[in-house]
């Protein structure tokens, strides 16, 4: 028999093409990328992404996508070096495939959950370099009939949040907005609106995380998981939720005001 | 001391051959029919885990008569090489030629050097993205190669079976999925037409705008497929 488990594609191509797999040369002139938020609300999870990449301290892209499809029922969005990131993600991808084309059937959520760590620890040394990327990882479980979401650390450990999750450098100040204004017992469009208004924050304090960008049309990409499916919100879609957010904080640039009790 | 005997190659190739054939003769027909509105890959199959017709890539389906195990393997040797050669250049670099060709050279060199051939046949199946260009690679146990463009047919009584599937297409035609399906039923069905449940069907289906045109036609919604028939 093989080594390594049969339905997985990481496990053949180490075997057959390891040259193929992600991995990195350490050195300079790595792009990352930045801040990404996750929240569960009623029916399913919203993940957002916002769009910049930075290399040092200038701009390297303002449109890069680090939010992605995973299959057709969860979402991966993930920080850290860019290149590393997209390749890990195109992994993850194709092993969800392969092993739903080999065993006829999808992992289950744990199941796919489970496979991203073991992915990540296969990138632990790159991470000690300090050419990490952090994901966050959500979709629908159809056994619990409801969204699920997961962060992890560099080793590949899994934690499952139950409300929200932020990685990435703006992560702090999203966090911290996000435990003010999300309600996971919200709709979609509520849900929708604290990720972005939590974007808005972390733009607002961590300069390597791009904000609502109305003159380019540049709008951090949310997608959202729910029992139908994983669905890319449309930039039609986001303009209306982003104006209205600008329009307040013309008012209160810190956003929108609570009690203190 | 005894020479060994002597064999023909002829008569080694003959014997091969024979018995190759024997093995695949046994195995229930399967049919692949292309249509304007994709391919549908249909097989006479009573069990609902043991696939005769898979996914092998975005664009791409497996059919296969035979023996289980060994198509089985071969099945899972397609969606490792296209998943590689998909990850490591591009999703539209994965053709069935290419995997067609790798299938061609294992079945044909285990036929002529290894311990028994391969009891296979198999149909590697491409969706083009006009009818037009649908492909239906035909695999023979030998790894002879045969390309078809608007059917294909494997198994027991491959030949009655494609004059009944071109008389079909003489008469009604195929002009979507479901009729698709009708006509490939009508065609494996020898005595008394095949119900739902003695039918395994698949589609790649054309302009979906997914990525993935595979998909299982079963239940309820194949039952429908096959009642408008009438």
């Amino acid at each position: 028999m093989h080594e390594g488990n049969p339905a997985s594609f990481r496990d053949y191509v180490s075997r057959v093409a390891p040259g193929a797999l992600p991995t990195p040369v350490p050195g300079e002139g790595a792009v990352h990328g930045t801040t990404i938020v996750t929240a569960a609300f009623d029916g399913g999870v919203l993940m957002a992404g916002d769009r910049r990449a930075t290399l040092g301290s200038t701009i390297a892209m303002r449109d890069i996508e680090k939010v992605f499809g995973a299959d057709r029922h969860s979402v991966i969005g993930i920080a850290g070096v860019a290149g590393l990131a997209v390749d890990l993600v195109r992994l993850f991808q194709v092993e969800l495939e392969h092993y739903e084309k080999v065993e006829f059937a999808e992992l289950s959520l744990d199941g796919k959950a489970n496979r991203l760590g073991t992915l990540l620890r296969a990138n632990l040394p790159q991470a000690m370099q300090g050419l990490g990327v952090l994901p966050l990882f959500v979709g629908w479980d159809p056994q619990a009939g409801r969204g699920r979401m997961f962060s992890y650390d560099a080793t590949g450990g899994r934690y499952e949040e139950q409300s929200f999750a932020a990685v990435g450098s703006g992560a702090v100040f999203a966090r911290g907005a996000l435990k003010k204004l999300h309600d996971p017992r919200a709709g979609e469009r509520e849900a929708a609106l604290a990720l972005l208004q939590s974007l808005y924050d972390a733009a607002d304090d961590d300069s390597a995380t791009s904000g609502l960008d109305l003159t380019r049309g540049i709008l951090p990409l949310v997608m959202s998981v729910t029992a139908h499916g994983v669905r890319r919100f449309d930039i039609e879609e986001l303009r209306p939720l982003a104006e209205e957010i600008l329009a307040a904080r013309a008012y209160r640039p810190d956003g929108p005001r609570a009690g203190a009790l | 001391m005894s020479a060994p005997f002597y064999v023909s190659p002829d008569q080694l190739m003959q014997d091969r051959a024979e018995f190759a054939r024997k093995g695949i003769s046994r195995g229930r027909s399967v049919l692949a029919l292309s249509s304007p509105a994709g391919i549908a890959l249909v097989a006479e199959n009573r069990s609902d885990s043991l696939h005769k017709v898979a996914e092998i890539y975005d664009r791409i389906g497996f059919l296969a008569v035979g023996r289980y195990n060994e198509f089985e393997a071969l099945r899972v040797a397609g969606i490792r090489q296209a998943d590689l050669r998909g990850y490591s250049y591009d999703r539209r670099d994965v053709t069935a030629r290419g995997l067609a060709g790798q299938y061609s050279q294992l079945l044909g060199a285990a036929f002529s050097g290894a311990e028994k051939p391969y009891e296979v046949e198999l149909v590697v199946a491409e969706l083009g993205f006009e009818a037009a260009g649908d492909v239906l690679f035909q695999i023979s146990y030998d790894g002879s190669i045969s390309e078809h463009h608007r059917f294909a047919v494997l198994g027991r009584d491959s030949d009655g079976i494609a004059a009944r599937v071109r008389a079909g297409l003489d008469g009604e035609g195929a002009t979507d999925l479901p009729a698709a399906v009708r006509l490939a039923r009508a065609a494996l069905s020898e005595d008394g037409p095949l119900g739902a449940d003695a039918l395994e069907v698949a589609v790649l289906e054309r302009g979906r705008g997914s990525r993935r045109t595979f998909h299982r036609v079963t239940g309820r919604q194949l039952e429908e497929w096959l009642v408008e028939a009438q």
